[in-house]
């Protein structure tokens, strides 16, 4: 298959991904009356609270043949400890801590008798079980809860019964049951049996907590894994040990499209630790297995060492000759060649002609790479007609599904694990080294581990695509923002979509962002892959429009907060989007936690000016600039602080972070994940950028790479405003406002605006 | 080839070639999984080990030259009892994917002997080599404050609005 076609529907598959977050968001998943099975009688007795989704129930019954295989969410031991499952991979973002919280709290269970687990991967039980787009928490919101509701009920009806009161006299607080009036007491583990016998409750009609009502949620807790963390304990998915187990490491053809001409296999066999070498064809889909060879050996160095001393020739007839210098001059060249609009409000070209300023800029940003810190790996073992599997993955359930029809199997003979990801941001949202291990692993009679280098980690990156923004915008004679007209210009695999990351985003920014608006897009042929970064699309669009509206409200002579208040209130037509319940019942209120809401826009904005001291005065060369991000159901202002020296060498002074999504399940971990995705969001904005030329990524390692460090980490205050608005993510959120925050704060300092991405390439340093 | 190694307080035997590094031998023969590649080139620190207290980076130090006493991040504790900058890392949550905190934790150790109250320029300068691709950088600077002067805990004061 040409390379094209493989890019056109990989970028199918990662649409359709990404409209599925959006649905299966806005469905609110929650349990129907049915929903729940108790299993008693397992693991020495005690209560176990089973689910299976009613949407998924067809699945769950194909799977049961006399023994239902679901999955519990909670399992309440003789010995009072709770054990509840996850069923989201951690991949840093605090999920596994996170959830488990969510349940306790509804459970009333003391937390320090509390374990997470990993839950296995089994998509036909869980149903969606990937982390990506920022859904994990807004999705699994209710359905956890109802959970943690349902098995409280039944611990407090058996006390109720033992005791014979109501249960209304009854109440539930750390692990315990107690009746006021005589003063009875008895532990979760002392019930739990009694529990297992009575009938599940209509989850439906359990009520839920309100806010002022946590014990549990909205404290400050330290991560479920941590003390493995620090201890050095193997949780990752490169830190899977089996018997016998062999590593493997694969050598795919720099430029994407390449296949396998030659390879000195015969010398690379005979090399120490080495136990075979060979091509595999590849599957002609680019997010699976690659044209390759592998090299499997008795440890990573050796098979490091024969990938050092392998000589390949590759027949790059199919291959991208990809050149992104040429690609930047074409698109410098299409600039100001509108085509015809996607989209138009108003009437634009009135709004310039009357206008009492017009402002016309070209924002430009770089591709860049996802490099989170855990290189690509996983583990697959195939023995008694079974593929097993170990996975630090985004999205192990896909990957299961996807690499049973590659090997021809049926799904329930493959077992997949769910490991601990050395982060995600995104890339792991693609399976390709699940399938190539399977692979690998069916042509050695033993278990193998696939380690890529670091090296291939930057070579076979999905990337966030570059791209170019021309805004044209104008002010009418009143001060208020009147036109904004955008032209990007970015990339498609099959000419007609833009590449995941580019184009232009309409889900988290409001359409009309003007009285008269217009958008065009021109889209470049592109065979470089490209993937989800954390925040796509928006990450890049924001970083155009947050500047750009400061240099609006700079022409106009406006105050810049002033001026973002009036433009996130003005009047806009979308409506909200009624939720509803995943076996057809109306959700309990209609969700819109997912839509813009000037409210909560004029919250983070009105909060970020004030603790950042907006309008204080700064010495000379010093500057605040502020800028506002709408996404993934988060609303959120950052305002940055900074000094610009002679060199521009940037000092940032602080970083104020206000973010707005919903309650706050764990105070401690949000904080933390908002001050992180800052920072990765100025890594990016400071220094990262990926070259491509005949198709080959010029960058190899974090030499030529640079990311953030230690020294130009600046001190970052998060703040959140609190609601009862679902709980939205956060990862991806955190991330949009800041390099439009930092290009205003440094316009501030010194009259100079930087319209290019990174900084570095500017001229700027931290 | 054999290398007699002191890992952990612990003398241990290898048969490895020489040209090995520390590393895969810790991960691969050992079978201790908490120094993590990252980079392979010495850039990252995430395979970050003590050596006679010094950080070193074991992806780039062949098992030849790892003649010192070796301490890694599983053998930071002693007798079950965790090193007070593991504590630290607990009580102030560093991690986001935790993938890199081994190493961290070991750069924190090796910085806190030298200097036990380090300036902020100090800790600039003993953790710059040590990556964080999360950017978990904020509570790292800070738990390294908070076993310097367990009393001036500076992160964790909670920003909550209604
Ligand atoms: S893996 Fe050793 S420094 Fe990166
Ligand atoms: S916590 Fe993920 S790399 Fe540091």
């Amino acid at each position: 298959m040409q390379l094209s076609e493989q890019l056109a529907r990989h970028e199918a598959k990662m649409r359709a991904l990404y409209a599925e977050f959006e649905t299966l968001v806005r469905q609110v998943e929650t349990f129907g009356r049915r929903s729940f099975l108790k299993l008693a009688g397992m693991t020495g007795g005690g209560l176990v609270l089973a689910f299976k989704l009613e949407a998924q129930a067809s699945g769950a019954q194909a799977d049961g043949a006399g023994t239902p295989d679901l999955n519990a969410f909670v399992r309440i031991a003789p010995d009072d400890t709770v054990t509840l499952f996850s069923k989201c991979p951690e991949i840093g973002q605090g999920i596994k801590t996170a959830f488990g919280l969510i349940i306790a709290e509804e459970l009333d269970a003391d937390w320090k008798k509390v374990k997470v687990e990993q839950a296995p991967v089994k998509p036909k039980i869980y149903g969606y079980m990937g982390a990506g787009g920022s859904t994990s928490i807004p999705r699994g919101w209710d359905q956890l809860r109802q959970a943690g509701a349902a098995a409280r009920a039944m611990l407090v009806a058996a006390a109720a019964k033992q005791w014979n009161v109501p249960t209304s006299e009854l109440s539930a607080s750390a692990s315990v049951v107690t009746h006021k009036a005589s003063g009875r007491k008895a532990t979760y583990g002392e019930l739990a049996q009694a529990a297992a016998s009575l009938p599940v409750p209509d989850v439906a009609t359990l009520p839920l907590k309100n806010r002022a009502d946590y014990k549990l949620i909205g404290k400050r807790y330290t991560g479920v894994d941590n003390r493995k963390i620090v201890t050095g304990q193997p949780l990752f998915g490169v830190d899977v040990e089996l018997p016998g187990m062999l590593i493997a490491n694969l050598v795919m053809c720099p430029a994407p499209g390449g296949k396998v001409k030659s390879a000195n296999l015969d010398e690379i066999k005979k090399m120490p630790g080495v136990v075979d070498a060979f091509v595999l064809e590849g599957t002609d889909d680019l997010t699976e297995v690659k044209p390759c060879v592998a090299i499997v050996a008795k440890s990573t160095w050796e098979a490091f060492k024969a990938k050092a001393a392998l000589k390949m020739e590759w027949d790059e007839s199919n291959a991208s000759k990809d050149s992104l210098t040429q690609l930047a001059a074409k698109a410098k060249d299409l600039a100001r060649k509108l085509p015809a609009p996607a989209s138009n409000i108003g009437d634009v070209d009135k709004a310039f002609a009357s206008a009492g300023k017009v402002v016309e800029a070209e924002y430009d940003y770089a591709m860049v790479a996802h490099q989170h810190l855990e290189p690509q790996n996983a583990t697959a073992w195939w023995h008694d007609g079974v593929m097993e599997i170990w996975s630090p993955s985004q999205g192990s359930d896909r990957g299961l599904a996807g690499v049973a029809k590659m090997l021809k199997l049926s799904e329930d003979k493959m077992i997949v694990h769910q490991t601990r990801a050395g982060g995600g941001f995104g890339r792991r949202l693609m399976n390709d080294y699940m399938f190539q291990a399977a692979a690998i692993a069916m042509k050695v009679s033993a278990p193998v581990k696939l380690q890529w280098k670091r090296e291939d980690d930057f070579a076979q990156d999905f990337f966030r695509a570059g791209g170019f923004h021309y805004l044209k915008g104008a002010v009418g004679t009143d001060g208020k923002l009147s036109a904004i007209q955008t032209h990007s210009v970015g990339f498609s695999a099959d000419g007609t979509h833009a590449v995941t990351g580019s184009g232009r985003s309409n889900n988290s920014f409001p359409t009309d962002m003007a009285p008269n608006t217009r958008h065009a897009i021109t889209l470049l042929p592109l065979l470089t892959p490209c993937g989800a970064w954390r925040g796509p699309t928006d990450n890049v669009q924001w970083f155009a429009s947050g500047s750009f509206l400061h240099e609006l409200s700079v022409a106009a002579g406006r105050d810049h907060v002033e001026f973002l208040l009036e433009w996130v209130n003005r009047p806009r037509a979308a409506g909200p989007q009624q939720g509803q319940g995943a076996d057809g019942r109306p959700a309990p209120a209609p969700d819109t936690s997912r839509i813009f809401n000037a409210g909560r826009a004029t919250g983070v904005v009105k909060m970020a000016a004030e603790k950042s001291g907006w309008g204080k005065k700064l010495p000379a060369g010093s500057g605040l600039g502020i800028s506002f991000a709408f996404g993934y159901g988060g609303h959120v202002a950052e305002a940055v602080e900074l000094s610009v020296d002679a060199k521009k060498h940037i000092t940032i002074h602080k970083i104020t972070a206000v973010a707005d999504i919903g309650p706050i399940i764990n105070i401690g971990g949000a904080d933390n994940q908002l001050q992180c995705g800052v920072l990765f969001a100025l890594s990016a904005a400071m220094f990262e950028g990926i070259g491509v030329e005949q198709g080959r990524v010029q960058q190899t390692n974090f030499h030529q790479y640079p990311i953030l460090r230690m020294r130009s980490a600046p001190p970052v205050e998060p703040y959140f405003i609190q609601s009862d608005f679902r709980p939205a993510g956060l990862g991806e959120p955190s991330v949009l406002p800041l390099a439009a925050a930092l290009g205003n704060a440094i316009f501030a300092a010194t009259g100079t605006r930087v319209r290019t991405m990174p900084f570095s390439r500017a001229g700027y340093s931290i | 080839m054999a290398f007699v190694l002191n890992i952990n307080r612990k003398a241990t035997t290898v048969d490895v070639p020489g040209d090995m590094p520390l590393l895969w031998v810790l991960r691969d023969v050992l079978n201790m999984k908490g120094s993590k590649y990252g980079c392979g080139v010495g850039i990252c620190g995430s395979c970050t080990v003590l050596m006679d207290g010094h950080p070193v980076r074991s992806c780039v130090t062949p098992v030849s030259k790892a003649t010192g006493k070796i301490v890694t991040i599983e053998g930071l504790a002693e007798d079950g009892e965790l090193h007070p900058v593991q504590q630290a890392w607990i009580d102030l949550d560093v991690a986001q994917c935790g993938y890199c905190q081994g190493g961290q934790i070991l750069g924190a150790t090796a910085l806190l002997k030298e200097h036990p109250k380090p300036t902020d320029a100090q800790i600039d300068e003993a953790m710059n080599g040590l990556l964080c691709r999360c950017g978990a950088y904020k509570r790292i600077r800070a738990a390294i404050h908070h076993v310097a002067e367990p009393q001036t805990r500076t992160e964790g004061a909670i920003h909550a609005a209604e």
